[in-house]
């Protein structure tokens, strides 16, 4: 299990007053808090707070302030393809970009990056019409990725498809199709994608006394389904003591009483 | 029609571990020898590199071996002078490594004080130049102080030592670390303590790397079968790249080997099992090549004609 940590973002007024400000300290206490918490990977994403034009400075900085603290390798989180190019030129460690989805022009300007920075790719099983409910269309998009992924080189162990989690308070349809996706998604190619999900999104909206216990148990249920990975948030002890839980349960890796300390020390 | 190899690719691959230690590392050893380092199951090599050879260690003992009469008779009159026979070992048979059982220590035997077994370890180190493993005589509370007094005198020489065991292992960890040894950590059959002691062993400061792991195993006909499943699991587990299932492994085959009845038997008790000479060797030859092939690294062993035998079959799987 893969953990994207996705607590740099600037959703979060702590991180968009930084962006705004050129304060370093919230980013950098976010990285390393993250890289404690279990994170494999500091997933940076400007949101709204930085207009359009200043975009690209803006994931440059948001790069170099979180490589002065953390080894961690970053994902950039951006629509904005020319930002994550610039941040991309700066990462000292391979990196992933978050995201694109299945629209032909943008594929070709997305895994041409890919291959020109030794990045990967988050793809999303969408295009310009959004979101499709149904399983099959989710599917049939991820193939079009991984066909596009392999007309480019990029290894199927760097693209990891997203199959697009929507906050259950308002599309509850959605997550059982997900899951179906998953496990349809890892018999498209052997070797097979990874996936990836925006789990915080299940929860998005719910009381705060519940978000928690959403995040955890479709956890679970997706990693049973062949998640690879997840952007989530890294400093729920219990959400990735879930997520080591599972894969011991699914026997991915070999237990040991320790196993819940192992998982962190990867 | 051409056939297009199927190739694993794998996450990692087996740590290395260096026994022994040099004049210039703070030793006395004239070569050091360096296992484990595999990127694939045992000696695939169209799909990864085996850097090192598998090294055999052969027994030697502090007392006057109770082995039976094939083994004994490929020997000098070396039995009751460790030095001498440590020496015959790698002069004669080609030891890469030694292996010294402190039996003399045993309360119900002789019960050697820990600072003669010290002793014998110092003579054997004076004897040979290759790296010594060296282990207790099997009873806890002996072995505890034996293997301190043993690490302080070689303080320096990176001796494996052991057998550390859930229920030992700090007293072995401790002496390891301060006096910078290596470490066997002992699990019976079992995947789980086996990596479970790995970390225990790792979070008292012993770095991975001074960690060899014996899963315990049978001799050929007696379970080894099973020792082989488990050292099966525990290499996919490392070439996945569970860190804490990745040491290099120790199999104590000349031991387990020649528990067998049938490695034993003399011709003349059981003339359909034919010449007690060949069965013998053939016996733990078999076991360690059977074990090699699942990832052995140190084959501890006992009869100079099953060394031959085996150092044969592992330059064969050696060379690709």
């Amino acid at each position: 299990m893969i953990i994207f940590g996705e607590r740099i973002n600037g959703m979060y007024t702590d991180i968009g007053d930084a962006l705004k400000a050129k304060d370093p300290k919230p980013l950098q206490y976010w990285a390393t808090k993250q890289e404690e918490g279990g994170s494999h990977y500091l997933d940076l994403n400007s949101g709204p707070a930085i207009p359009k034009e200043e975009r690209a400075e803006a994931y440059k900085w948001m790069v170099n302030v979180v490589q002065e603290v953390s080894e961690l390798p970053l994902v950039l989180d951006s629509t904005n393809y020319d930002a994550i190019e610039a941040g991309l030129k700066l990462c000292k460690r391979p990196a992933i970009i978050n995201s694109v989805d299945a629209t032909p022009e943008k594929m070709e300007r997305v895994f041409k990056m890919a291959a020109d920075y030794n990045a990967g790719v988050v793809g999303l099983t969408m295009d310009k019409k959004g979101i499709p409910l149904d399983h099959d269309l989710r599917v049939a998009f991820a193939m079009e990725l991984v066909a596009a992924a392999d007309e480019h080189g990029l290894p199927m162990e760097d693209l990891y498809i997203d199959p697009l989690i929507l906050p259950v308070n308002v599309a509850q349809e959605h997550a059982l199709q997900v899951l179906e996706s998953l496990r349809l998604i890892k018999q498209l190619a052997d070797p097979a994608p990874r996936t990836v999900i925006g789990l915080t999104n299940v929860s998005q909206k719910s009381p705060t006394n519940i978000t928690n216990l959403l995040n955890r148990t479709f956890l679970a249920m997706a990693v049973s389904a062949g998640l690879d990975a997840a952007i989530m948030n890294a400093n729920d002890e219990e959400l990735v003591d879930v997520a080591a839980t599972t894969e011991i349960l699914l026997n991915k890796n070999i237990y040991a009483d320790s196993y819940l300390k192992v998982f962190r020390a990867r | 029609m051409s056939v297009t190899i199927v190739k694993e690719r794998n996450a990692s691959k087996v740590g290395e571990v260096v026994l022994g230690a040099t004049s210039d590392q703070g030793g006395t050893r004239t070569s050091t020898v360096t296992i484990g380092g595999d990127s694939a199951l045992p000696f695939l090599h169209f799909e990864g590199k085996f850097p090192n050879r598998p090294a055999i260690a052969m027994e030697v003992n502090d007392i006057v071996p109770a082995w039976n009469e094939t083994i004994k008779k490929q020997y000098g009159d070396v039995f009751s002078n460790p030095g001498a026979w440590a020496k015959q070992c790698v002069d004669d048979f080609g030891a890469d490594l030694i292996y010294l059982k402190l039996l003399g220590a045993d309360p119900d035997g002789e019960n050697r004080s820990p600072e003669d077994c010290a002793r014998v370890v110092k003579e054997v180190l004076a004897a040979v130049g290759v790296p010594l493993i060296v282990v207790g005589c099997g009873d806890t509370a002996k072995d505890s102080e034996v293997i301190a007094a043993v690490c302080e005198a070689a303080a320096g020489e990176n001796l494996l030592i052991g057998v550390a065991e859930q229920d030992t292992y700090k007293s072995y960890a401790a002496a390891a670390m301060v006096h910078k040894h290596t470490l066997i950590a002992q699990s019976p059959l079992d995947i789980n303590i086996c990596k479970q002691l790995n970390i225990l062993i790792n979070e008292m400061g012993l770095p991975l790397n001074k960690i060899v792991v014996d899963p315990l195993i049978a001799g050929l006909g007696f379970g080894i079968e099973y020792a082989y499943s488990i050292m099966e699991r525990a290499r996919m587990g490392a070439l996945g790249n569970d860190k804490m299932l990745a040491m290099p492994m120790f199999c104590s085959v000349g031991y387990e080997a020649n528990r067998s009845k049938e490695a034993n038997t003399p011709e003349a008790d059981n003339p359909q099992w034919g010449e007690h000479d060949d069965r013998a060797v053939l016996w733990e030859a078999l076991t360690a090549s059977g074990l090699l092939q699942v990832g052995a690294s140190i084959v501890m062993m006992r009869n100079p004609g099953a060394v031959a035998v085996v150092r044969k079959n592992i330059d064969e799987l050696m060379s690709n």
